[in-house]
């Protein structure tokens, strides 16, 4: 796969994160009830850094959950090869609070139907927000998000590869092309 | 996402630990360990394995692992159907191979078998497309039984390397003992067995175990110990002991814990003959992990079911692929070569 373009360096990263922690607070006036959910693994990594985020911005930092998608996908049966079944964390009664669920990148919205799903199997929250760092478009389910960090439209021959210091050792995101 | 690097289970069938890399139990080990995660849960089912049809094979009476294997189908949401032999055609002379037959032109996916002749499952599984599951076959393996033991201990002790386990009890009529010893040799773990001389098979030593006769001895080192279930209803006469000569001989007991390691593990595949092969004392106390190990039991069929069908579906995804690739080249221009993005690379969940 060849580079295309830089879209976010480390700077940039945090901009974008910090003001999608302030809608978050904006958009919910407060922090009460809020929690925040990351689909593994980089979207994880991304609701931790929210939730720090909120919690300058407000005082307050809401509880992180994390979510393992691979036993609720929908394509189990069609993926070369087999994904890794990790752990889901969400150590906090999820009933009557407000979910914000954070990924890194939104595409056919098929993880977040899964996310979803998984999400009212451990109780009735009060509503689920999406908040996603990249929106890249061709979605093949009715699916959107509450927070986008940055939209980048593109062919579906590429593919966008967000980076991170937690599991990559540097933050960026990047547009690849896939070889032909 | 680079998913290369990850180890992956490629078998269609689970018949024994002896075939297995330390590599693919140690996958076993860390999947059961977030579907532990899994069944903690308030809602315990997920849609893994949704569609599957399951069927339990049980050629000799078995309450616990066959409910095992039963909830571990269900919480990943698979059909399960149970067929107990005393009920069926066998009993009007069907021999195994048909039956297997009978069983997959029903369009099952999976069959977990019991049977009481070694290598039975081994049998079942080349003549049937479906994945087998073995839970336990003669005195050959009960490979989920010592992937739950490993299971157990890692969790408890943190690592399997250089850790010593000894196993008490009836070694040669036992199918634990022998799939328990693959295993544990594999990760690397020391292994004693202890018994009476005539429930010691011989060359068992080439299996990498030391071998004693005396319980203290066995006992003295060891970070865990397995007791076995005496089994006295496949007494056949001379080579069984008295049951009250084999407690105060072989018996664990708290004063022989006592001058046991303090932490020792006490394990035990069930069901327990209590005054036999353990007290009640020690069946109930503060070293036995008994019923975690039924606990961890779900959790490791489930992982087990889960990457058994996970390899099954793989291999009729690539099947599906080098086919449609094959058509392709044959019949370049025509309507299945035309719209290949959507029909080769259906993309991945991002």
């Amino acid at each position: 796969m060849k580079e295309r373009a830089r879209i976010m360096d480390k700077a940039g990263l945090n901009r974008v994160l910090l003001r999608m922690a302030h809608e978050i607070v904006e958009k919910n006036k407060g922090t009460q009830d809020i929690v925040i959910i990351g689909v593994c693994t980089r979207g994880a990594f991304l609701a931790q850094r929210l939730a720090a985020l909120i919690g300058q911005v407000d005082g307050v930092t809401p509880p992180v959950g994390l979510l393992d998608i691979t036993l609720y996908r929908d394509d189990l049966s069609s993926i070369a090869q087999q994904p890794v079944v990790h752990k889901t964390e969400i150590n906090f009664d999820i009933s009557d609070k407000k979910v914000i669920l954070v990924d890194d990148v939104l595409y056919t919205g098929r993880t977040v139907r899964a996310a979803l799903d998984e999400i009212i199997d451990f109780g009735r929250p009060q509503f689920i927000q999406l908040a996603v760092l990249v929106d890249r478009g061709h979605r093949e389910l009715p699916i959107r998000a509450d927070y986008v960090g940055k939209n980048i439209p593109t062919s579906p021959k590429e593919t966008v590869e967000v980076r991170l210091e937690e599991s990559e050792g540097r933050d960026e995101v990047v547009v690849l092309e896939k070889d032909a | 996402m680079n998913m290369s690097r990850n180890p992956s289970w490629e078998r269609k069938d689970l018949l024994g630990l002896k075939e297995l890399s330390a590599e693919e139990i140690s996958l076993v080990l860390s999947t059961a360990e977030s579907f532990k995660e899994v069944i903690g849960r308030p809602i315990k089912k997920v849609p893994a394995l949704r569609g599957k049809t399951i069927v339990n094979l049980f050629y000799e009476p078995s309450t616990r692992t066959r409910i095992s294997f039963e909830i571990a189908a269900k919480r990943l949401s698979a059909d399960v159907i149970n067929i107990a032999t005393e009920t069926s055609s066998v009993r009007k002379g069907e021999t195994l191979i048909d039956t297997g037959r009978n069983i997959e032109a029903l369009k099952v996916d999976m069959i977990v078998m019991r049977h009481s002749y070694s290598g039975a499952a081994v049998m079942l599984a080349r003549h049937v497309g479906a994945s087998v599951v073995n839970a336990g076959d003669g005195w050959h393996e009960h490979p989920t039984q010592a992937l739950l033991d490993i299971f157990t201990l890692k969790e408890k002790l943190g690592r399997m390397e250089g850790i010593h386990v000894a196993i008490v009890g009836d070694i040669a009529h036992s199918r634990v003992a022998r799939s328990d010893i693959w295993g544990l040799t594999k990760l690397g773990a020391r292994v004693t067995v202890c018994a009476p001389p005539m429930l010691i098979p011989p060359c068992i030593g080439e299996m990498g175990v030391s071998v004693t006769q005396d319980i203290q001895e066995a006992l003295a080192e060891a970070d865990a110990v397995n007791v076995l279930r005496m089994q006295f209803e496949r007494d056949s006469g001379d080579a069984f002991p008295q049951q009250l000569e084999y407690f105060k001989n072989f018996g664990i007991t708290e004063e022989r814990l006592k001058k046991a390691k303090k932490n020792i593990i006490v394990m035990h595949p069930g069901p327990i003959n209590r005054g036999i092969e353990m007290s009640s004392e020690v069946a109930d106390g503060a070293n036995s992990v008994i019923l975690e190990q039924v606990t961890n039991g779900i959790a490791v069929r489930m992982a087990v079911l889960f990457l058994v069908s996970q390899a099954a579906e793989n291999r009729k995804a690539r099947r599906t692929k080098s086919a449609k690739t094959e058509s392709q080249v044959l019949a370049p221009g025509s309507l299945i070569g035309a719209p290949a993005n959507s029909l080769l690379g259906k993309p991945v969940n991002t």
